[in-house]
């Protein structure tokens, strides 16, 4: 110890605390025996628990009637499929054994690379398996109690023979939420530019618009359509009382959705930086022109993303146009349900939203992923 | 030819409790170039960006040629289409094309016919050698070409005054002399021109009177040979020393 590192006196910066010590970042490995081991546990469950479900939901369609041949084809298909897990466990077996091999010949950088993949490989092969018992028990679930459970829910004959009538009443909700949509867009910018509204002549209008938005983003969107589906025509209000209860819902869903619409129109116009309006407004531009030119195109590109969230929530919120008796597809399969005691058609109907449901995710995700990129290439 | 054009009269700002212009008295006369200098926070935006209407003044009056334009009752519109401003920040539009940026005003505010109005853009585009950027977005372009573009899009509206607040500085110091460029060319052509600068040496060149600010008012006003070369006060040659310190001269 007569190198530089006894010059470093205990009242240097650097302290001289790591006097005397060795670099040391580990030995010769071992191989990961106990983490192959369990993942050698959980692979067999995984298997073993496949194959038992896999045998039972065969023989639950074979005595339910549905022809034998594709049954057993798509059984030996499945039970095929359930043992790629064990692909990994093995590739982690050999591993572990050059593990050992190269511990033998001393080599340890060998030794750490095969111990990485053996450990890689195990828990490749933990991750899947889990997985794998997951949907076994989601498939023990579906033939619980003599498969009551999925004949409640998946009915397959009852869901093909009531589907041209969910798929028609489907066509109630679509017609809604589309009405609704183009409505929610005018409204909504018209109350985000309310909440604009310039000067003391403007507040008024400033604090009408928002009161309208949190009267409405506070009330539950089922009471709204239940007050005024059911309430307007009580009234007796001309004009009015003669829509029929469709015109009611979408307009009860536009004051709902309007309310939340607003405010994502108002927070893409306030992400516009002042600076574009002082812009705007020094080139002689006025109020009206500086939103309609300058801030609210800009705003809106913001927007797009949430917005469409929004659109999607209004989709799913057609759904409770059942409340005031609309047959929308809710409805219809609740008539069907209470008929053949059977909740499958409900389930047609929760297919159908994802159907439309989940493109439109896809596509918001994209753009946001698109954005955030174009940020990051611009910084 | 020099006449009174912009008579500023003992006006005061100030932003809630914090007073920003103290009674400031200045003036410009026709094609004359003034500069603002000062340290910052010393009111030289703000006396801008009052003369254009952006902000309101809380005491005294600007007349611009003999009319005035503060107080209630005057239609801002009016104002700004004859007076234009270029900002620190360009502040173009980034979802318009440099085209659109330049023909939004006079299509919209003076009505113009838009092949008139992008007619004598790609003219203006053209003497400051961006014409073929006219498709361009600002964000695929340099600051300098940005702030370039943004002295155009002003000059579109036929301004009788220009204000130009800062507008080199934010710009990589590479990109300064092409801006300053045009400037210089606009006050050969006998543009009337108030800037707030610290480009000293620009400031020097090209001015008929420079103006030191000091806490929201004039502090010493002069030729630009005067105010640089012999300052009377001591601020200003507190001012002028540090600058020459930072070697920015």
């Amino acid at each position: 110890m007569s190198n530089d590192a006894t010059d470093r006196g205990p009242d240097t910066i650097s302290g001289g605390f790591a006097m005397g010590r060795r670099f040391n970042i580990g030995g010769m490995p071992a191989a990961p025996t106990a983490l192959w081991l369990l993942a050698l546990l959980l692979v067999l469950a995984a298997v073993a628990s496949s194959w038992q479900t896999i045998s039972a939901g065969r023989a639950a369609l074979r005595a339910a009637g549905v022809p034998g041949g594709p049954v057993d084809a798509a059984a030996v298909l499945l039970g095929l499929l359930s043992v790629i897990v064990v692909l990994p466990l093995w590739r982690g077996y050999r591993r572990c054994g050059e593990v050992r091999r190269a511990a033998a010949a001393q080599d340890i950088v060998a030794a750490r690379t095969a111990r990485a993949a053996a450990r890689d490989a195990a828990w490749i092969a933990i991750g899947s398996a889990f997985a794998q018992l997951i949907m076994v028990l989601g498939g023990q679930f579906l033939l619980a109690n003599d498969q009551t459970v999925s004949k409640t829910f998946f009915l397959v004959p009852l869901m093909f023979k009531t589907f041209p009538l969910v798929l028609k009443a489907f066509w109630v909700n679509i017609k809604i939420f589309l009405m609704a949509e183009v409505l929610v867009l005018i409204w909504g910018l018209i109350v985000a530019l309310a909440t604009f509204a310039p000067g003391i002549a403007g507040r008024p209008l400033r604090i009408m618009a928002t009161i309208y938005i949190d009267v409405f983003r506070a009330i539950p969107a089922v009471l709204v359509i239940y007050l005024v589906g059911f309430g307007i025509p009580l009234t007796g209000v001309p004009i009015l009382k003669d829509l029929s209860l469709t015109a009611f819902v979408v307009i009860a869903l536009t004051l709902t959705v309007g309310a939340y619409v607003a405010e994502i129109y108002r927070a893409g116009i306030l992400s516009i930086h002042w600076s574009q309006t002082a812009a705007a407004r020094s080139l002689g531009l006025s109020h009206m022109q500086t939103l309609r030119y300058v801030v609210v195109p800009q705003g809106i590109r913001q927007i797009i993303p949430p917005l469409l969230n929004a659109f999607i929530a209004l989709q799913k919120d057609t759904a409770l146009v059942s409340v005031v008796g609309v047959i929308d597809s809710f409805n219809q399969s609740m008539l069907i349900a209470s008929n053949y005691y059977n909740l499958s058609a409900v389930t047609t109907v929760a297919i159908l939203f994802i159907i439309i449901s989940i493109p439109q995710t896809r596509f918001v995700e994209r753009m946001m992923r698109r954005d955030r990129e174009r940020i990051r290439a611009q910084g | 030819m020099s006449s009174l054009f912009i008579e500023i009269n003992d006006i005061s700002k100030s932003y809630g409790e914090q007073p920003v212009i103290k009674h400031l008295t200045m003036s410009v006369d026709q094609h004359q170039v003034v500069s603002l200098i000062g340290p910052s926070g010393s009111g030289k935006s703000t006396l801008l960006r009052c003369i254009n209407g952006l902000e309101s003044i809380d005491q005294g009056e600007i007349r611009v040629h003999g009319d005035r334009i503060t107080g209630p009752g005057v239609d801002v519109n009016a104002l700004r289409r004859d007076i234009g401003i270029v900002f620190q920040g360009y502040n173009l539009f980034p979802h318009m094309s440099v085209l659109e940026n330049v023909t939004l005003a006079p299509i919209r505010v003076l009505k113009q016919p838009r092949e008139e109005a992008e007619e004598k853009a790609m003219a203006l585009l053209k003497r400051i050698g961006l014409v073929h950027k006219a498709r361009e977005y600002p964000d695929r372009m340099s600051g300098g070409q940005q702030q370039r573009v943004a002295i155009v899009r002003a000059l579109a509206m036929d301004p009788l005054v220009l204000l130009l607040d800062e507008i080199t500085s934010a710009l990589d110091p590479e990109l300064v002399s092409e801006v300053l460029n045009i400037v210089r060319q606009l006050a050969d052509e006998g543009m009337t021109m108030l800037l707030a600068t610290h480009e000293m040496g620009f400031a020097r060149e090209v001015s008929s009177k420079v103006c030191f600010l000091y806490d929201g008012a004039v502090y010493e006003e002069g030729l630009p040979e005067q105010i640089f070369g012999d300052p009377q006060r001591d601020r200003t040659r507190a001012f002028l020393r540090s600058i020459h310190e930072a070697k920015r001269i």
